[in-house]
């Protein structure tokens, strides 16, 4: 597997550390325990097929990435730098 | 049939012409009182112990492949019971025993080998946690031997006890702990289902879950509607996509552990091996291949193999422990789906939506707690309530704050 990093290009998945699921961008506010937690933390769709999630180029140029791939092919689809993507979101 | 040294004896002497299939081959009926999604081990020890604890037999196992074609015959077979933590420890002694009796109550050769398991660890530190790991099992009524370096080479010669890395201390032997011929186990539990009358209905894909004000009144499968009283989940690493079809999210997320096998051998490692600093453990199976694997790939993924580079971490850290296997050609690797809950422990208990139960999360534990998962399912579906040795194992208890790490890192999902 092979992720191409938007600032260092195409790398193998050793200098990269999986981190979950794009669920991570979207942290809650810090007013104590809700469901809002949970659905952070635990629940998830889980799907076989196209997932988004957040990547760290470790050995690389340490970014985070948010990464669109194929979880029954290991095809990468399209990476973008995670802070351009929460950017995008407002 | 009831198979026996006489049935083997008096099939070879007329030709073996008498042996009956297995199980029988029936279509769905149009109810049932529980349909139980999965003919893997967990579905079928379900459906076993339904009809016999509980005289549950107007069941059904919906399987979309063939019975015992997902984790419980991919895996790498080890049996034990050396937990420590309260709600798990009990569990897996309570499943261990189920295991030591399994042959007779089946009547069924599954080759349970208790051929013994030994944790090796490598620090003063890790000495303690073992120490305290072993009296806790003792504490449960299980067995557990501390070996220092010199028992440990009594039993392990072929280790490399000096590397500079991971020098070996001793190690935690647990004796009852052990191997199974894992497809035997499902076999073994889909004939006894069978005989009692449970349908085992395989290429039946379920492709809904009927709900109607809040209660569940059947699935829609391949071989068309099905209804029933009762529905319950034991899909493991498709877990998601069937609780889904319920409008359920589950806190899992399906993960990747690679295996692999050499060919055969000679007799040459009797126990299980466990190293748990370089992500290595191995045995050999009866048939003389070295069966090991090591930890997940570390992303979610549904793709049934793995990547090199956990395949490397893992042969480079067997090649530390043992230098011995270096020569051993591998015959094949595979990647099975683990459903991975975010605290590592497994959910039995019942789903929001009436009717519904949920069995999950079994991360890469799934076979040893087989019987157990069975026994323990079969009591809450059959009766509502929580079987005691399995009672925190329950789905709400990410968001209670009652979560169940075992390995003590954290209840998120890229860490167990």
């Amino acid at each position: 597997m092979r992720i191409k990093c938007p600032l260092c290009g195409d790398r193998d998945s050793r200098e990269y550390t999986y981190m979950g699921h794009e669920t991570y961008l979207d942290r809650p506010g810090d007013e104590g325990w809700s469901a809002d937690w949970d659905d952070y933390l635990h629940l998830r769709d889980n799907p076989a097929g196209v997932t988004r999630d957040l990547w760290y180029h470790g050995a690389g140029c340490t970014s985070w990435l948010l990464v669109e791939r194929d979880t029954v092919t290991h095809d990468i689809l399209r990476v973008e730098l995670a802070r351009d993507a929460k950017r995008g979101r407002g | 049939m009831r198979y026996s040294g006489w049935q083997v004896l008096k099939q070879g002497l007329t030709g073996n012409k008498g042996w009956q299939p297995a199980w029988r081959d029936p279509d769905p009926k149009p109810q049932y009182d529980v349909l139980i999604i999965g003919g893997g081990g967990h579905g079928l020890a379900t459906a076993f112990y339904l009809a016999k604890e509980h005289g549950i037999t107007n069941v059904a196992v919906l399987e979309r492949g063939y019975l015992g074609g997902g984790n419980v015959g991919r895996n790498t077979t080890i049996v034990r019971a050396n937990y420590g933590l309260p709600g798990n420890s009990e569990f897996y002694s309570h499943s261990l025993k189920l295991w030591e009796g399994m042959e007779q109550e089946l009547n069924y050769n599954v080759m349970h080998s208790q051929r013994g398991i030994i944790n090796l660890f490598h620090s003063d530190g890790q000495r303690d946690a073992y120490a305290r790991r072993g009296n806790t099992m003792i504490n449960q009524g299980d067995d557990a031997i501390l070996l220092d370096n010199a028992g440990c080479r009594r039993l392990l010669p072929y280790l490399d006890y000096d590397q500079t890395r991971f020098p070996i201390y001793g190690g935690l032997y647990h004796k009852r702990g052990g191997t199974a011929r894992h497809d035997a186990v499902a076999w073994g539990y889909a004939r006894g289902a069978d005989m009692r009358g449970v349908d085992l209905i395989q290429q039946c894909e379920v492709t809904g879950i009927d709900i109607e004000n809040g209660r569940v009144t059947g699935v829609q499968t391949s071989r068309g509607p099905i209804r029933a009283k009762k529905v319950a989940m034991a899909a493991a690493g498709r877990s998601g996509q069937v609780a889904a079809m319920a409008g359920l999210r589950l806190p899992v997320e399906s993960h990747i552990l690679q295996a692999f096998v050499t060919e055969g051998l000679k007799p040459c490692i009797d126990h299980v091996v466990t190293y748990g600093m370089g992500h290595f453990y191995i045995s050999q199976s009866d048939k003389g291949g070295l069966v090991f694997g090591g930890d997940l790939d570390f992303y979610a993924s549904y793709a049934a193999r793995g990547n090199l580079p956990t395949a490397e971490h893992v042969i480079e850290a067997g090649m530390t422990l043992m230098p011995m296997i270096g020569k051993a050609r591998l015959l094949r690797s595979w990647g099975g789906i683990m459903d991975m809950s975010s605290d590592g422990s497994p959910i039995i208990d019942k789903a929001p939506v009436e009717g519904l139960y949920v069995n999950a999360g079994w991360c890469y534990g799934g076979f040893k707690a087989v019987p157990g998962s069975g026994f323990s399912y079969a009591h809450l579906i059959a009766t509502d309530r929580h079987h005691a040795p399995a009672a925190r194992f329950r789905l709400d208890r990410f968001n209670t704050g009652l979560v169940m790490d075992e390995e003590a890192k954290g209840s998120q999902h890229n860490l167990h």
